[in-house]
C-alpha cells in the first residue's frame, strides 16, 4: 500500500475502488459463498465450549469452558481414534509416499516411449475410482469362501483370511488399497520433476564410465529431491487426516478397534449419539492440529530453500 | 556388456510393471466378469477374468431396482448443474482476483486461502446446512462446494499469465468486464476449464460422505449411495422379482458397481490428458 493514508490518498484509493466497481461485483458471490459455509461453520466451532442444545440454539446454550475437551481425553474411544489416526497414517506415508517415487523412476526407465504411455494410463485410473466402488472390489476380492486373494492362499495351502473383518490384518488393507489407488497419479509430479533433469548430465557421467545404478544416485535422485522434500512435508501436515472417505466405506464393527479414526469417531459421536458439542470438540482439535502442522512444516521447508513452501 | 546389461535391466523393469498393471485391472475385470456370470459359480469361487456361463441376468434385475434410476438421475443432476455452478462460480472469483491492482485483493486471497488450512468441522457444517433448510436437498451436494479455493487459484494463476494488452483493447472496445471475461478470457483459457471442469464433475460423480449425512429420503440418494446401500444391505427385499426362485445377489451387485463406474471408465481414454495436465498446474506454486 504505497500511497499515506492521508485524506487525498484515501479519495484516490475510493476513487480506484468506484472504478473497479464490476469486478467487486464480480467477487460478491463468491464472498458470500465462502462467509456462508466457511466462516460461519468456524464461528459455530466454539459450541465445542458450550453444552450444546438444538432447541436453546447457538448462543442460547449454556457455556461450560473445557468441559468437552476435558471429558474427550478421558474417554477411550477418543484415545483409540487418535492411536489409530496417527497409526494409519504413519503406514501410509511410510508405504504410499516412497511407491510413486519408485513408480516414476521405473517409468522414467522405459525405453519404448509407447509402452510408457501404457503403464502410465493403467496406473492412474484407480484414482477415478470411488472410494464406494473400491470397497465393493475389495469385498469381492478378499472374501472368505469367494474371493480371488483367498483363491490364492488356500492354493499355497494355508487357510483363508478375512482380511476385511480381522483387527490383525485391516489396516494393512487400508494402507494397500490406498496405495493402489494413488501410485500413479502420484507419481506424475515426479515423472515432470524427471523429465526436467537434464540430458547432458547422463551422457557425460556414461562418458565417465559411471554405471545406470551410480547415475540414478548421483544424478537423478538429487535433481528430484526438492519435489521429494515438498511432497513428504505435505503429507505430514496432513497427519490426522487418514482418510475419512476411504476407511468411511471400508470399515465395519469387527475393526472398529483398529481402524476407528478421528473423524469417523466424530461423525458416530455427533450424528449417531448426537453428542454435537463433543464431536465439535474432536474436530476442533483436529483442525487445532492440522493447522499448526501445516504452519511448521511450511516454515521447515521455506528453511530448506527459499523458493520451497506452500505459501 | 554395457549393452546386454541394459536389455536385461529393461526386461525385469517391464515385468515389473506388467505385474504392478495386473494387480491394478484383475479387480476391475473380474468385476466384470462376475456380473456376467452365473450366480453359483460366482459363490464357488470359479470366476476369475472371465465369465463363466454367461448371462445377462444380473442387469436384468438391476433395472428393476428402483432406486437405481432415481440415483442415476440424481448423480446425473449433481453432476450437471454442480459442474456449471462450480465453474461460474470459480470463474467469477478468480477474475477480479487476477488483477494486480484490485484494492484489498491481498485480504480476500488470505480469507479464501485460510478455508484451505482451517475448517469448522462436521457439525459445525451440519448446523449451517440445517439452517438453510438444505437437508434432504440435493442442493446440499452442490452448494457448500461451490468454489474449491484450490481450484479457483490454480484458475486465478492462469489468468494472470494472460497478456494484459487484450483486456485493455476490449475496454476501449467498450466491453463491459462480464463481456471480457465471457467473450475474451474464457475462449482463450477454455483448455483450463475443461481440466478444471473436468475435476468437479469427477469429484461430484465420486462423492458420497455427505450424500450420507444430509440425504434421508431414499430416492434422493445419489448413485455411490446407492451402491453403498446395496452393498451393506439384503438386496432381496429391494426388487420385483417375480417368478423366480432366487436371485443372482452377487452378479447383481457387481452389475451395479459395473453401472456406476462406466461412465468414468468409458470417458477415461478421452479425458486423461486433461487430467494430468491438470495434476501438473497444480503442483506449480501459487
Amino acid at each position: 500500500m504505497a500511497p499515506a493514508w492521508n485524506g487525498s490518498g484515501r479519495r484516490h484509493a475510493l476513487r480506484v475502488m468506484w472504478m473497479d466497481r464490476m469486478f467487486y461485483l464480480m467477487l460478491l458471490p463468491g464472498l458470500v459463498y465462502f462467509i456462508v459455509f466457511h466462516y460461519a461453520p468456524m464461528y459455530g466451532v466454539q459450541i465445542a465450549f458450550r453444552n450444546y442444545r438444538m432447541k436453546l440454539g447457538f448462543f442460547g446454550s449454556p457455556w461450560v469452558g473445557m468441559e468437552n475437551f476435558e471429558r474427550l481425553f478421558r474417554d477411550p474411544g477418543f484415545i483409540t481414534a487418535l492411536k489409530n489416526t496417527v497409526i494409519i497414517s504413519l503406514l501410509k506415508i511410510a508405504v504410499g509416499f516412497p511407491a510413486p517415487i519408485v513408480l516414476a523412476l521405473m517409468l522414467n526407465a522405459v525405453r519404448s516411449a509407447r509402452l510408457r504411455r501404457v503403464f502410465q494410463s493403467i496406473s492412474y485410473l484407480p484414482h477415478f475410482l470411488s472410494w464406494i466402488v473400491i470397497a465393493s472390489l475389495a469385498r469381492s476380492m478378499f472374501s472368505t469362501s469367494m474371493g480371488s486373494v483367498n483363491q490364492l492362499i488356500q492354493r499355497f495351502g494355508f487357510e483363508p483370511v478375512n482380511f476385511l473383518g480381522s483387527s490383525q490384518h485391516f489396516r494393512g488393507v487400508l494402507v494397500l488399497s490406498d496405495c493402489w489407488k494413488e501410485v500413479g497419479w502420484g507419481s506424475i509430479i515426479y515423472l515432470a520433476a524427471l523429465m526436467g533433469v537434464d540430458r547432458q548430465l547422463y551422457e557425460a557421467a556414461t562418458v565417465d564410465g559411471a554405471r545406470p545404478f551410480r547415475q540414478l544416485i548421483s544424478i537423478t535422485i538429487p535433481s528430484i529431491a526438492p519435489t521429494i522434500i515438498t511432497m513428504l512435508i505435505l503429507r505430514v501436515g496432513g497427519i490426522l487426516s487418514a482418510g475419512q472417505e476411504q476407511v468411511y466405506a471400508m470399515y465395519n464393527e469387527l475393526v472398529y478397534s483398529v481402524a476407528d479414526i478421528l473423524d469417523t469417531y466424530a461423525l458416530r459421536v455427533g450424528l449417531n449419539n448426537l453428542k454435537y458439542s463433543m464431536s465439535t470438540a474432536v474436530s476442533l482439535f483436529k483442525s487445532a492440529i492440522g493447522l499448526t502442522m501445516i504452519l511448521i512444516t511450511n516454515r521447515i521447508s521455506k528453511l530448506l530453500d527459499e523458493n520451497n513452501g506452500i505459501f | 556388456m554395457q549393452k546386454q546389461y541394459s536389455r536385461i535391466g529393461q526386461a525385469a523393469l517391464i515385468v515389473v510393471l506388467l505385474l504392478l498393471s495386473v494387480t491394478i485391472l484383475y479387480p476391475v475385470l473380474h468385476v466384470l466378469a462376475v456380473s456376467f456370470s452365473n450366480n453359483n459359480n460366482v459363490v464357488r469361487g470359479e470366476v476369475g477374468v472371465l465369465p463363466i456361463r454367461p448371462n445377462l441376468d444380473a442387469y436384468r434385475y438391476m433395472f428393476r431396482y428402483n432406486l437405481l434410476g432415481s440415483g442415476f438421475k440424481n448423480s446425473l443432476f449433481v453432476l450437471m448443474v454442480g459442474t456449471g455452478i462450480n465453474l461460474l462460480m470459480t470463474m467469477i472469483t478468480a477474475y477480479p482476483l487476477a488483477r494486480r491492482s484490485l484494492i484489498g485483493r491481498k485480504l480476500f486471497m488470505l480469507m479464501i486461502t485460510f478455508t484451505m488450512m482451517f475448517s469448522g468441522g462436521l457439525i459445525p457444517n451440519y448446523i449451517i446446512i440445517v439452517k438453510l433448510g438444505l437437508v434432504d436437498s440435493l442442493w446440499s451436494l452442490i452448494l457448500p462446494g461451490c468454489i474449491s479455493a484450490y481450484n479457483m487459484i490454480i484458475m486465478k494463476n492462469f489468468f494472470e499469465a494472460l497478456p494484459g494488452e487484450l483486456n485493455e483493447a476490449a475496454r476501449i472496445d467498450g466491453l463491459s468486464e462480464l463481456g471480457i471475461l465471457f467473450r475474451i478470457i474464457v475462449p482463450l483459457s477454455l483448455p483450463s476449464l475443461c481440466t478444471i471442469g473436468l475435476f468437479y464433475a469427477v469429484g461430484h460423480w465420486n462423492a458420497y460422505f455427505y450424500a450420507t449425512i444430509y440425504l434421508n429420503s431414499r430416492n434422493r440418494w445419489p448413485l455411490q449411495v446407492v451402491l453403498r446401500n446395496l452393498l451393506e444391505n439384503a438386496v432381496t427385499s429391494e426388487i420385483d422379482y417375480g417368478e423366480s426362485a432366487s436371485l443372482p445377489v452377487e452378479p447383481l451387485k457387481m452389475a451395479v458397481v459395473v453401472f456406476t463406474t462406466a461412465p468414468i471408465v468409458i470417458l477415461y481414454p478421452f479425458i486423461q490428458k486433461y487430467f494430468v495436465r491438470g495434476a501438473l498446474v497444480g503442483s506449480i506454486k501459487g
